[in-house]
């Protein structure tokens, strides 16, 4: 793996974390190529979120390597682990944007403090980021004032706003009527094909993630238990594989 | 002394209690009790590299001194003028017992700048700011507000907690001398509906035997108010955990918690003053 332009832009090795007694991840190991879109499904509490939250240095595990972007994120201190942060977008599943702001303030939080821009060229770039996905006319509504849709639709703009190489999705999809749920899955197959992106989306919507992977990883009591494309996971012999996309096919 | 270290580690461990029901009650109470300082001795550590280390958020600081200071100024001002009646009736009735109600503007001023106008602030503050901080901080947490920001590249504790704490070390202080200035002010409006007097010689008796060295040690002990709350409630607010319920939780805490250190930081502190200046 290189530091740009490299094969792998996330590469994690025997990967494990414990809550207490609770082994959640039990030394998976799987990478994520430049470009590429990788879905982790499996059951609720399976360890999917805390995967994602590792990968981006919110939770340390307990033994492994996590390879971000050339960067063994586990040795890095806090500023060398913010300048891999400002390389990779996170979309929370439930938005997570900042009540005491408005949309076009939680868009342009990373940028005030990131970036140089002018007052104008910020205003500019945040515009078409909503635009981007559809948010350009509520820019002054609060997150209260819009649905959990149109939050998501915010927080996807925020993820977006210092160009990332690597998106990284809670659950984008959780919670939201199947039209909303599309239109979002359409989103990110959007900006997916605009902005070349590697992404890992964390889902239970095994349809869903069909639309926009590459690849699946199925977590399982804190270990892989398939991985592969869509049609290799569904004409899987594993019991657990099977119940699962019996199940995520109903 | 150690009644006071005692009730304030029965509250701390308190706040502890719904986690380790298991374990016995000795065993839970240390526990709690260590693993509480520990964990606000980390807290207070990030902190300290938060204020230290640029960028600096000065636009947050602004907000924030606008949030703690502006907003509680008209409760404080209320506070401070409800005392200053008590104050001022009280204090009367008994002086003219002892016929020494010459000495009345002098006491009202004495007491209220020396120790009736901060902590009635520093209570007043802790109870307003303490909760909405400790709310806020966790409300934030439980939606992952603070994850959200740490992604982002942006430290929760430059943003979120050291700009709260700073806006209540420097607005306790200004608060206080509202607080006082309203007090005097009510001590003399109740004194005078009793026995007319202006307020020009009510304010010159008062002020007459009150030296610099009178003023300093108050201030000192208000913007110690202010570190305190803003400490005790951030601290509280940040680990949050177990969503809602956690978020009331933390806002409960958050003021008892900050209310029993004011407390106590004040007997410390009034021993101190009176070692340091007699």
């Amino acid at each position: 793996m290189k530091e740009n332009g490299g094969d792998f832009l996330i590469r994690i090795t025997d990967l494990q974390k414990a809550f207490g007694e609770q082994k959640v991840l039990k030394g998976i190991s799987f990478e994520v190529k430049r470009g590429e879109t990788v879905a982790v499904l499996g059951r609720s509490g399976g360890g999917k979120s805390v995967l994602l939250k590792l990968i981006i240095g919110l939770q340390a595990p307990d033994a492994g390597s996590i390879q971000v972007a050339g960067k063994e994120i586990t040795k890095l201190d806090e500023n060398q682990l913010n300048e891999v942060r400002k390389r990779v977008g996170f979309l929370f599943q439930q938005a997570a944007l900042y009540d005491s702001l408005s949309v076009e303030d939680n868009v342009a939080f990373p940028l005030n403090r990131h970036t140089p821009m002018s007052n104008e060229e910020r205003s500019n770039r945040v515009h078409e980021l909503l635009a981007d996905v559809g948010m350009d006319r509520d820019l002054r509504k609060m997150p209260s004032e819009i649905s959990g849709g149109m939050q998501k639709r915010v927080g996807l703009a925020r993820a977006l706003a210092l160009d990332p190489e690597i998106l990284l999705f809670d659950e984008p999809t959780a919670g939201l009527d199947p039209i909303t749920a599309a239109e979002i899955g359409d989103l990110i197959v959007k900006l997916k094909r605009k902005r070349k992106m590697s992404a890992v989306v964390v889902t239970h919507d095994v349809h869903g993630a069909n639309a926009y992977s590459d690849r699946m990883v199925l977590l399982h009591e804190g270990n892989i238990a398939a991985e592969g494309s869509f049609d290799d996971l569904q004409g899987s012999q594993d019991k657990f594989v099977k119940q699962f996309f019996s199940y995520g096919s109903r | 002394m150690s009644l006071t270290i005692f009730v304030v580690a029965t509250a701390i461990s308190g706040t502890l209690v719904s986690n380790r029901l298991r374990l016995s009650f000795p065993k839970h109470f240390f526990i709690s009790v260590f693993e509480w300082f520990g964990e606000l001795g980390i807290f207070v550590t990030r902190l300290l590299r938060a204020c230290l280390a640029p960028p600096y958020e000065f636009r947050e600081l602004f907000r924030q001194c606008d949030e703690i200071g502006s907003k509680s100024l008209p409760l404080v001002a209320l506070a401070g003028a409800a005392t200053g009646v008590v104050l001022s009736l009280q204090t009367r009735d008994s002086l003219v017992r002892f016929g020494a109600k010459a000495f009345l503007p002098a006491v009202i001023v004495f007491s209220i700048i020396k120790e009736s106008g901060p902590i009635i602030t520093g209570l007043i503050v802790s109870g307003r700011v303490g909760a909405g901080i400790g709310a806020e901080l966790g409300s934030m947490k439980v939606t992952e507000q603070i994850d959200a920001m740490e992604a982002s590249a942006v430290d929760p504790y430059k943003f979120l907690v050291a700009t709260r704490v700073l806006a209540c070390i420097l607005m306790l202080p200004l608060l206080t001398v509202v607080s006082n200035f309203c007090g005097i002010f009510t001590g003399w409006l109740a004194n005078t509906l009793s026995e007319p007097i202006s307020l020009r010689l009510f304010l010159e008796d008062g002020f007459k035997n009150m030296e610099f060295t009178d003023y300093i040690p108050p201030v000192v002990k208000t913007a110690v108010f202010g570190l305190t709350i803003g400490i005790v409630s951030c601290f509280q607010g940040i680990r949050t955990g177990g969503g809602t319920e956690g978020v009331g939780r933390s806002a409960t805490n958050s003021v008892v918690l900050s209310s029993l250190f004011v407390i106590l930081a004040d007997v410390i502190l009034v021993r101190l003053i009176l070692m340091i200046w007699g």
